[in-house]
C-alpha cells in the first residue's frame, strides 16, 4: 500500500492528472486488463475504485492514474511517494475479454486515457489490429500519448480547444473510421457523455462496443448496490457485473443522474478542506 | 406472586435519537440479581434448548444469583465465545426466552415474563470483559503443526476462529473489507453493538494468536487452491449474506434510493453520520421511507432518524411493511425501541413504484393497500394486495430492506464448491464441510440469512470437525 513513485501527467489550469505507483505485490500478481482496486487515502477516507492501469509483477506494484477532481482524488494528490494508502484491495471487477477480433478501435476521453490503454496493450499483445483515438479539453492534458502510440497500429488525436491534433471530438474520427471501414470492436470510456454518444455512433454502424463504467461505489464487493446500474433494462451492479458493459444497453441518463447524488457534499467537503 | 420483571437501564428516546449512543445500557448488579432470582430452575430447564449454541442457562443464572460471576462468564464461554456480542444482539424472544418456562403456550414469541436471559448474559459478559477473565486454554501441542485459514471476519469467522484458536491451532482470517467484524460492524449500528464492545471481542482472539488480515479477497487475490498450496491444512468459509435484494418495481434507481447494506455500510463502517469529519457521505430526507420488517430496517429507520436530528430536520421516518406487527421478523426490543423514538410504523402495505424529479432523485412513492391471506412457506399469513387501493406518500429517501442474498465473490469463481439454487453453500450438517475436502462453511452462507448466533453455532459445529479432521492428520 506504499506509493512507491509519484507522477504529475498533467497540470494545466487547476486540473492535475496524477500516476502513483503502488506497492502490491499480490494485486499486481493477479490483476488483468480491466479490472480495479478501491482504495481508502487515509482512515477517515472514503473508499474509490480505480483502474489498474499497469501492473508490474516483478516488481510487485501496480499504477493508478487519477484526475484531482473530488475531495478523495484532491486528497490523494497530496500524497507523496513513501507514504501509504490507508487501505488497497483489489484486483476487483471481471477482466476485459481478451482474444483476437480482428479490427479494434480504442476511445479514450480524459482520464479514462488511462484506463484503455491496459486494454490495448492486451488487445495488441493477442493479435488485433488497434486503432486507438484519444481526446482532451487541450493538450497539456493529453496523457499517455507516447504509450498508446506504442501499442496502437493508428492513432488519432483529438482537443476540444484544437491545441493538438484534430479540433473537435473523438466521436467524429469514430464515425469517420466506421464509415470508412469495417471493425469488429469498439472499447471506449471517459466521460459519461463521451460514452453515450460514441454510443449513439456505433449503434448505427451495429459494431459492438464495450465501456467500462465510473459508477460510484462503497465496497466494491457486491454488498451494498450503491452502483447499480440498468443495462438492457436490468439491474447490474458495476462493481461485480461490470466494469465493463454494453454500451448500446446502458441507461446512460440514470448513470450520469445517480453520478451526481453527492455533488452538494463533494462541494461542501472540498470547501471545508480547503481542496480546490 | 410472581417477581416483577426487571427492564434494563436505558437512554431516553428523546436524548438517543438524537446521537448513536448505545441504547441499552444494561443491568446494574442489583438488577442482574433480582431478575436471575425469578428464574425458578427449572428442573428441565427448556431455555437451554432454545439456545443455538446450547448455553447451560440455567447454571449461568444460578451462579449469578450466587453472585460467582466469574463461575457464571466461564459456564457462557464453554458454549459461547461472544457473551458481550450475543448479549446485546441475539433475538432471545424467538430463541431462549421464548423456550422459557414463563412463556405462554403457542405464543409467537418470548412473553414479557420470560426471565431476560440475554440481559443476564450481556451483564456477565460484560463483568468478564471489565475483569479481563481469561479462558483457561487447552491447546493441543499436536495441532499446533496446523494452521486453519478462515475467510471473512464476520460472527461465524470469529467464532470458528475462537475455537480453533484454543485447541492450539494458528489460526489466519482474511477479510475483504478494511475492518473486522462483517456484519457487526458494518450492517449494526453504533446504538446497538458500541465499536469497543466489537473491538474488545476481536482483541480477545488476537490476544490467542489468531491473525487478521484485511483488504484481502479470497477468489481475487488467492484462489482456495492457493490456500491449501501457502500450508492451510483446512479453510473454513464465512462469507456471510451480503447481497441486497430489491423490490424490482419502477424507479428503484432514483438517488436517494438506498438498500439497507448501502445505507448502513455507509452510517456503520464509513462513519458517514460523522461527515464532514469522516469523508463518506450519505444523504437524509426530510421524508424517509424504509421498507421491511426485519431487524436491519428498525436499524436503518433508527440511523435515519438520528441522522434527520443530527441534521436539523423534523424527524418523519416511516416504516412501511406488507404484513402486521406480528409477523414482523425484528426483534421485539427493536420494535420498541423503534417506536419509542417516533419510527411511524405503516401495515399491510406493498410499495409498488417510485417517481422522481427531474434530476432522478425520488419523491414519492406509489402502494397499494394489503390483507392478510393464507399462510405461505414461511407460516406466515401472505399479503394478498387489494386492487384499486393505490395511494401515494411523499418520500424523498427510501431505504430498501427486505432481505440478503449469498456473497458469490468466491463461490463464483470456485465451481467446486456445490451451492443450491439460492447460491447458498451445501454442507454436510454433521460437519459443516462443504463439497471440497477439507473446506468447511458456517453462518449466512450455510442455508440464508439467520442471527448472529446461529451462525456462531454453525461455526462451532465446523470448528469441532476440523479438529477432528486435523487430530487424525
Amino acid at each position: 500500500m506504499k506509493i512507491l513513485k509519484k507522477e504529475i501527467l498533467a497540470d494545466h489550469e487547476g486540473t492535475r492528472l496524477v500516476r502513483m505507483e503502488l506497492h502490491s505485490p499480490l494485486i499486481a500478481k493477479k490483476a488483468s486488463a480491466g479490472q480495479f482496486v478501491v482504495l481508502m487515502a487515509d482512515e477517515k477516507g472514503e473508499r474509490i475504485p480505480l483502474t489498474i492501469v499497469e501492473a508490474d509483477r516483478e516488481k510487485g506494484s501496480i499504477a493508478i492514474i487519477f484526475q484531482e477532481v473530488g475531495h478523495t482524488t484532491k486528497l490523494l494528490g497530496k500524497m507523496e511517494a513513501g507514504k501509504s494508502l490507508y487501505s488497497l484491495t483489489g484486483p476487483l471487477g471481471h477482466a476485459t475479454e481478451i482474444r483476437k477480433f480482428g479490427k479494434v478501435i480504442l476511445v479514450g476521453g480524459g482520464v479514462g486515457i488511462a484506463e484503455i490503454y491496459p486494454v490495448a496493450r492486451a488487445l495488441k499483445a493477442s493479435g488485433n489490429r488497434v486503432v486507438t483515438i484519444l481526446g482532451a479539453r487541450t493538450k497539456a492534458l493529453l496523457i499517455l500519448e507516447k504509450e498508446l502510440k506504442e501499442t496502437s497500429d493508428e492513432i488519432y488525436i483529438t482537443t476540444d480547444d484544437g491545441s493538438y491534433g484534430l479540433k473537435g471530438f473523438t466521436t467524429s474520427v469514430l464515425e469517420g473510421l466506421l464509415s470508412k471501414g469495417n471493425y469488429d470492436l469498439v472499447y471506449s470510456v471517459g466521460p459519461i457523455p463521451m460514452m453515450k454518444n460514441s454510443s449513439s455512433v456505433t449503434r448505427r454502424f451495429n459494431v459492438r462496443t464495450l465501456v467500462s463504467l465510473n459508477a460510484l461505489m462503497v465496497d466494491a464487493t457486491g454488498m451494498c448496490g450503491c452502483c447499480r446500474v440498468a443495462v438492457g433494462g436490468k439491474v447490474k451492479f458495476s462493481c461485480v457485473d461490470g466494469p465493463e458493459f454494453d454500451a448500446h444497453q446502458v441507461d446512460w441518463e440514470e448513470l450520469d443522474k445517480r453520478n451526481r447524488v453527492y455533488t452538494d457534499k463533494e462541494k461542501h467537503i472540498c470547501k471545508l478542506n480547503n481542496l480546490k | 406472586m410472581k417477581k416483577e420483571m426487571i427492564k434494563s437501564k436505558e437512554l431516553s428516546a428523546s436524548v438517543r435519537s438524537g446521537n448513536f449512543e448505545e441504547v441499552v445500557q444494561g443491568y446494574t448488579e442489583e438488577a442482574a440479581l433480582k431478575e436471575a432470582s425469578r428464574c425458578i430452575q427449572c428442573k428441565n430447564p427448556a431455555c437451554i434448548s432454545g439456545c443455538p449454541v446450547g448455553i447451560d442457562i440455567k447454571k449461568f443464572i444460578y451462579q449469578l444469583g450466587q453472585k460467582d460471576y466469574k463461575s457464571a462468564y466461564f459456564t457462557i464461554r464453554e458454549k459461547n465465545d461472544f457473551p458481550s456480542i450475543c448479549g446485546r444482539v441475539c433475538p432471545a424472544e424467538y430463541q431462549c426466552r421464548k423456550a422459557c418456562v414463563f412463556t405462554k403456550k403457542d405464543s409467537p414469541f418470548a412473553s414479557e415474563q420470560a426471565i431476560n436471559i440475554h440481559f443476564l448474559e450481556r451483564f456477565i459478559g460484560d463483568y468478564g470483559m471489565k475483569n479481563n477473565l481469561e479462558i483457561p486454554v487447552k491447546k493441543d501441542a499436536g495441532l499446533s503443526k496446523h494452521k486453519v485459514a478462515v475467510v471473512g471476519s464476520g460472527p461465524a469467522g470469529l467464532a470458528c476462529a475462537g475455537e480453533l484458536a484454543r485447541a492450539g491451532i494458528k489460526v489466519m482470517i482474511f477479510e475483504s473489507l478494511h475492518k473486522t467484524g462483517g456484519v457487526l460492524r458494518y450492517g449494526i449500528p453504533p446504538f446497538r453493538m458500541p465499536r469497543d464492545i466489537l473491538d474488545f471481542e476481536i482483541n480477545y482472539l488476537k490476544n490467542l494468536g489468531v491473525e487478521f488480515i484485511p483488504n484481502f479477497i479470497v477468489g481475487r487475490v488467492k484462489t482456495l487452491q492457493d490456500l491449501f498450496s501457502d500450508g492451510y491444512s483446512c479453510i473454513f468459509l464465512g462469507l456471510g449474506a451480503g447481497v441486497p435484494s430489491f423490490l424490482g418495481i419502477e424507479g428503484e434507481n432514483l438517488c436517494n434510493v438506498y438498500s439497507a447494506n448501502e445505507f448502513l455500510t455507509r452510517v456503520n463502517l464509513m462513519s458517514a453520520y460523522k461527515f464532514p469529519e469522516f469523508h463518506t457521505p450519505v444523504n437524509i430526507g426530510k421524508s424517509v421511507i424504509v421498507i421491511g420488517g426485519g431487524n436491519t430496517a428498525m436499524d436503518a429507520a433508527r440511523a435515519a432518524l438520528r441522522l434527520q436530528k443530527i441534521s436539523g430536520i423534523t424527524p418523519d421516518t416511516k416504516i412501511l411493511y406488507r404484513r402486521t406487527e406480528v409477523e414482523m421478523p425484528a426483534r421485539r426490543l427493536e420494535i420498541e425501541h423503534a417506536k419509542e423514538e417516533g419510527i411511524d410504523f405503516n401495515f399491510l402495505i406493498q410499495p409498488t413504484g417510485f417517481k422522481g424529479d427531474q434530476d432522478g432523485f425520488v419523491k414519492k412513492i406509489a402502494c397499494l393497500k394489503c390483507e392478510l391471506g393464507e399462510p405461505d412457506s414461511s407460516g406466515r399469513r401472505r399479503p394478498v394486495p387489494i386492487k384499486g387501493s393505490d395511494f401515494e406518500i411523499e418520500c424523498d429517501l427510501a431505504i430498501i430492506a427486505i432481505g440478503l442474498k449469498a456473497n458469490q465473490i468466491l463461490t463464483s469463481v470456485t465451481p467446486e464448491i456445490k451451492t443450491d439454487k439460492y447460491s447458498d453453500v451445501i454442507v454436510d450438517p454433521g460437519t459443516m464441510e462443504t463439497s471440497i475436502k477439507g473446506v468447511f462453511a458456517g453462518g449466512d452462507i450455510v442455508g440464508g440469512e439467520g442471527t448472529v448466533i446461529e451462525a456462531m453455532g454453525m461455526a462451532k459445529k465446523a470448528a469441532r470437525a476440523i479438529i477432528e479432521h486435523l487430530s487424525k492428520n
